[in-house]
């Protein structure tokens, strides 16, 4: 087929004030006014959201799962970073 | 639903890390035992992919076709409640398939590669839809106990090993109630009427009762699909499902007033189920093998939707190039 696909857009969405947007999902559109409109007919029927990000699935930039052990990894013996690394006497240990 | 576990080869799908690799398929596997979730980048055997991309794009299918017997009646439906719950709930099955489409996607096949497989009929989809809807009663039957044998065979699938297809699982799961229990009160409310309308109801739930249970596919001992439940995609075989859904809809049957039409349908106390009569399942592969009375109609309704949409797809973007266009020679 020679015509072009619309391109892919993922979707994001704050489910309700106060809380993060949320990846829900991808829709092909054409622009951007086409994919906010698309996302909200396929993501939201039920009162799923207050506000949508739609980012062109092209522009996003992922970290390579095969690179997950030296980028996430270092973290792991760095436990000093956590708050019950920390033993505290009984009466104050609720700190 | 609809998956139906049918084994049907497809052509070679691209994508993005091929090489089989023993460390790799060490690693997968563990990943498997140990219950964790696969996701779109990670390696993963070819196999597995294929199956899932089979699967996936069975499922998105039936999801679309499935819009077609129910949409026939949306403008006949004899009040505007009951036609804008059967909006809704229509729509919704689009979105459904639009959900595993682009679930599908993720494994590094093309949307126009996916719907060009239905269109030439390469693909298959449940064949329930292969059914006609008589009745106004079929309505209310098919969101009972066609949705309700979907029910039952997706929420394993809201844990199955893929992320994006578990994920889109469950927000299909959170839609299916709703076209569960409309059909029922649409039945409720048609037993309530006329003798006429009552055995409207009747009609209808005789006709889709073993369609219904079919949905739930061939029985395990002729299923090929053991990897499927070693790679934790479907984690509950077909028998086990449609022993549920029989064991289900007997009560729901009582309630409504209705008979199920099976007279070998009886409670078997040593076993804990009900017990009912062999499928015919001649029937079954005569619907999958193209020749269901409405396999042709339906192919059909989608081929003419996806033609006379052209000149929209095409508008569209060539209408955003030339916006793009534009704005770069304004900035
Ligand atoms: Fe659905
Ligand atoms: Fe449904």
């Amino acid at each position: 087929m020679e015509r072009k696909e619309w391109p892919l857009w993922e979707i994001f969405i704050r489910s309700r004030n106060g809380l993060d947007h949320k990846h829900c999902g991808s829709v092909h559109a054409p622009d951007a006014r086409m994919a906010l409109q698309v996302a909200r007919d396929v993501y939201t029927r039920r009162m799923e959201g207050v506000s949508i990000w739609a980012v062109r699935a092209s522009d996003i930039v992922a970290s390579d799962p095969d690179a997950k052990a030296e980028l996430f990894d270092p973290a792991e013996d760095k436990i000093y970073r956590h708050p019950t690394f920390y033993q505290l006497p009984e009466e104050v240990n609720h700190m | 639903m609809y998956t139906q576990s049918l084994s049907i080869p497809d052509g070679e799908v691209k994508g993005p890390r091929k090489l089989e690799n023993p460390e790799y398929l060490a690693e997968f596997n563990a990943k498997i035992d140990a219950g964790d979730f696969i996701e779109a980048k990670d390696w993963m055997p070819e196999a597995y992919r294929k199956t899932l991309v089979r699967q996936i794009s069975q499922h998105a299918h039936s999801e679309i076709v499935g819009m077609l017997p129910e949409g026939n009646w949306i403008t006949r439906a004899p009040s505007l409640k009951r036609k804008a719950i059967l909006l809704a709930k229509v729509q919704d099955e689009g979105g459904h398939g639009l959900y595993l489409y682009a679930a599908a996607e993720t494994l590094g096949v093309s949307r126009d590669e996916l719907t060009e497989a239905l269109l030439s009929g390469k693909a298959k989809y449940s064949s329930i839809f292969n059914y006609p809807t008589l009745n106004w009663a079929d309505i209310g039957v098919i969101g009972w106990l066609v949705d309700g044998a979907a029910i039952m065979n997706q929420i394993p699938l809201c844990k199955c090993s893929y992320g994006p297809y578990a994920r889109a699982m469950i927000r299909v799961c959170k839609e299916e109630s709703f076209h569960q229990r409309q059909g029922y009160d649409l039945l409720l409310q048609m037993m309530k009427g006329t003798e006429e309308q009552r055995e409207m109801v009747q009609d209808a739930v005789n006709r889709w009762w073993l369609p219904s249970i079919m949905m739930f596919g061939p029985h395990d001992k002729d299923s090929i699909h053991t990897e499927t439940a070693r790679w934790g995609i479907k984690r509950i075989s077909n028998d086990d499902l449609r022993q549920k859904f029989v064991d289900a809809t007997v009560k729901q049957a009582e309630v409504l007033g209705i008979s199920l039409p099976d007279p070998l349908l009886k409670w078997n106390a040593e076993r804990g189920h009900y017990d009912f009569s062999p499928i015919d399942w001649d029937e079954f592969w005569n619907v999958v093998g193209g020749h269901g009375q409405c396999n042709v109609d339906r192919l059909a309704a989608r081929n003419k939707a996806w033609a006379e949409g052209a000149w929209v797809r095409e508008a569209a973007i060539v209408h955003a190039e030339k916006q793009a266009a534009r704005e770069k020679v304004a900035a």
